[in-house]
């Protein structure tokens, strides 16, 4: 048997990593939409970082390390594999159109809970990805480029589109909504 | 004009990824272009709801112990048998205090959201052009006027020989439920009060007393089933004062 990890860093990792654990759980959720594969893929994730924690250079992010073992384990996975769409042309877009006023203003305010989050589930994965990313992990830019391993410039302009394609799945909803009563 | 230079920075600004130059400058922009706050506000808006409904998912207790087992710094071979026995008790007391950690921190930061939204609710009122809907003085007028717009009704104090003055109110929002927004005026400085139903959810988790927090002080309780806050960056006196008369009023 191979020797284990000296206790000084397997107890470093395990400080380091167990209190992501809810988080990554979330989003491996979220990503796979199914908790099967969400718990074999949390587990995964948690067994390759603490066989590569030596890789891990102290001084970096490790949440973002302990995402981006996370997001590579689910892309590869068969589910990964059917539903991460090439994006092209996007780092063209880093020149972001002006949008006008937002008279949807009202209805985000109203739009409740289960509706954001059907909205979400409807999402192309890396739009609903990266929003997780920014605005439930509260990741900045920076991070969200580490974690994606993508350039700054794709962050802000992927965030705008997943925003965008967000709201419009929700102005949608609630038209429909209306149109149903 | 002054628009053009900023409306494709909003996102930025929301996200906090501006430096403080730039925020600072932003900010005054936000003060005189009632266009670009409203957008702001809605992109804030629109943060916090994907922000809750992202929050969604839970392990099960099985999968959390399964993988803090894996991971756990394991004893080293030659301590012995005894360490076998301790070391069970020792991983699940460490579970748990795992487990407690990560829930007291769950509730500080559910908190400190609570507190920086209800902050927000109050700046984002001051600063708008109209932060009252409801004009007045009398609480005869006020408290009527939110009749069918919220689910609810609450009463207001008789202010008469006190320092504070009712400046009006409006509708606002928190966590998706109505509420109404008082805003009250002592010694020039702007005090909101905020009420809500207590659906015993998020905002039933907060313990209730005095709290500072982002240099604002706020007060909150709950009373006949409806949750209270009161909010200013008056000192701690002030919004005893004003929470006091609110509790008794009749």
């Amino acid at each position: 048997m191979k020797e284990p990890p000296d206790r000084l860093s397997a107890a470093t990792f395990e400080d380091l990593a167990m209190p992501l654990f809810d988080q990554l759980y979330n989003l491996a959720r979220w990503l796979t939409q199914d908790t099967a594969e969400a718990d074999d893929l949390v587990q995964e994730t948690y067994a390759k970082a603490l066989r590569g924690f030596s890789s891990f250079q102290t001084g970096t992010n490790f949440r973002a390390w302990m995402y981006r073992i996370l997001r590579n384990s689910f892309l590869s996975s068969r589910t990964g594999l059917k539903v991460m769409v090439p994006l092209d042309g996007e780092a063209d877009e880093t020149l972001l159109p002006i949008e006008g006023a937002t008279p949807e203003s009202i209805l985000i305010e109203t739009a409740d809970r289960e509706t954001v989050q059907q909205a979400l589930t409807d999402l192309p994965v890396h739009f609903r990805e990266i929003l997780l990313l920014c605005e439930v992990e509260e990741m900045s830019y920076q991070e969200i480029a580490e974690t994606l391993a993508i350039p700054i410039g794709t962050v802000m302009s992927r965030l705008y589109r997943a925003r965008r394609a967000l709201r419009e799945l929700l102005q949608k909803k609630k038209q429909g909504n209306r149109h149903g009563l | 004009m002054a628009c053009d230079q900023w409306r494709g920075k909003l996102d930025a600004y929301v996200d906090g990824e501006l430096d403080s130059a730039e925020v600072n400058q932003f900010g005054a922009h936000l003060r005189s272009c009632p266009q670009c706050a409203a957008d702001a506000l809605a992109r804030l808006q629109m943060k916090r709801s994907v922000q809750r409904a992202g929050n969604r998912y839970q392990a099960s207790a099985q999968l959390r112990e399964r993988i803090a087992k894996s991971v756990a710094s394991k004893p080293s071979r030659q301590a012995g048998s005894l360490w076998k026995i301790l070391a069970v008790p020792a991983l699940s007391v460490l579970v748990l205090s795992l487990a407690v950690n990560l829930y007291i921190g769950r509730e500080a930061a559910r908190r400190q959201r609570l507190y920086s939204e209800l902050a927000d609710l109050h700046v984002a009122a001051l600063a708008s052009a109209a932060p009252v809907d409801v004009v007045s003085t009398d609480r005869h007028t006020v408290k009527p006027w939110f009749q069918g717009k919220i689910p609810f009704s609450f009463n207001l104090p008789e202010l008469q020989g006190s320092e504070f003055t009712l400046l009006g109110g409006r509708v606002t929002y928190l966590a998706q439920t109505p509420g109404a927004h008082l805003i009250y005026q002592v010694r020039k400085h702007e005090v909101s009060v905020f009420i809500f139903q207590d659906r015993g959810d998020d905002t039933a988790s907060l313990s209730s007393g005095p709290v500072h927090a982002l240099s604002f002080n706020v007060e909150n309780w709950t009373q006949n089933g409806l949750r209270y806050f009161v909010v200013g960056d008056v000192g701690a006196d002030d919004i005893q004062a004003l929470s006091k008369l609110l509790r008794d009023a009749k």
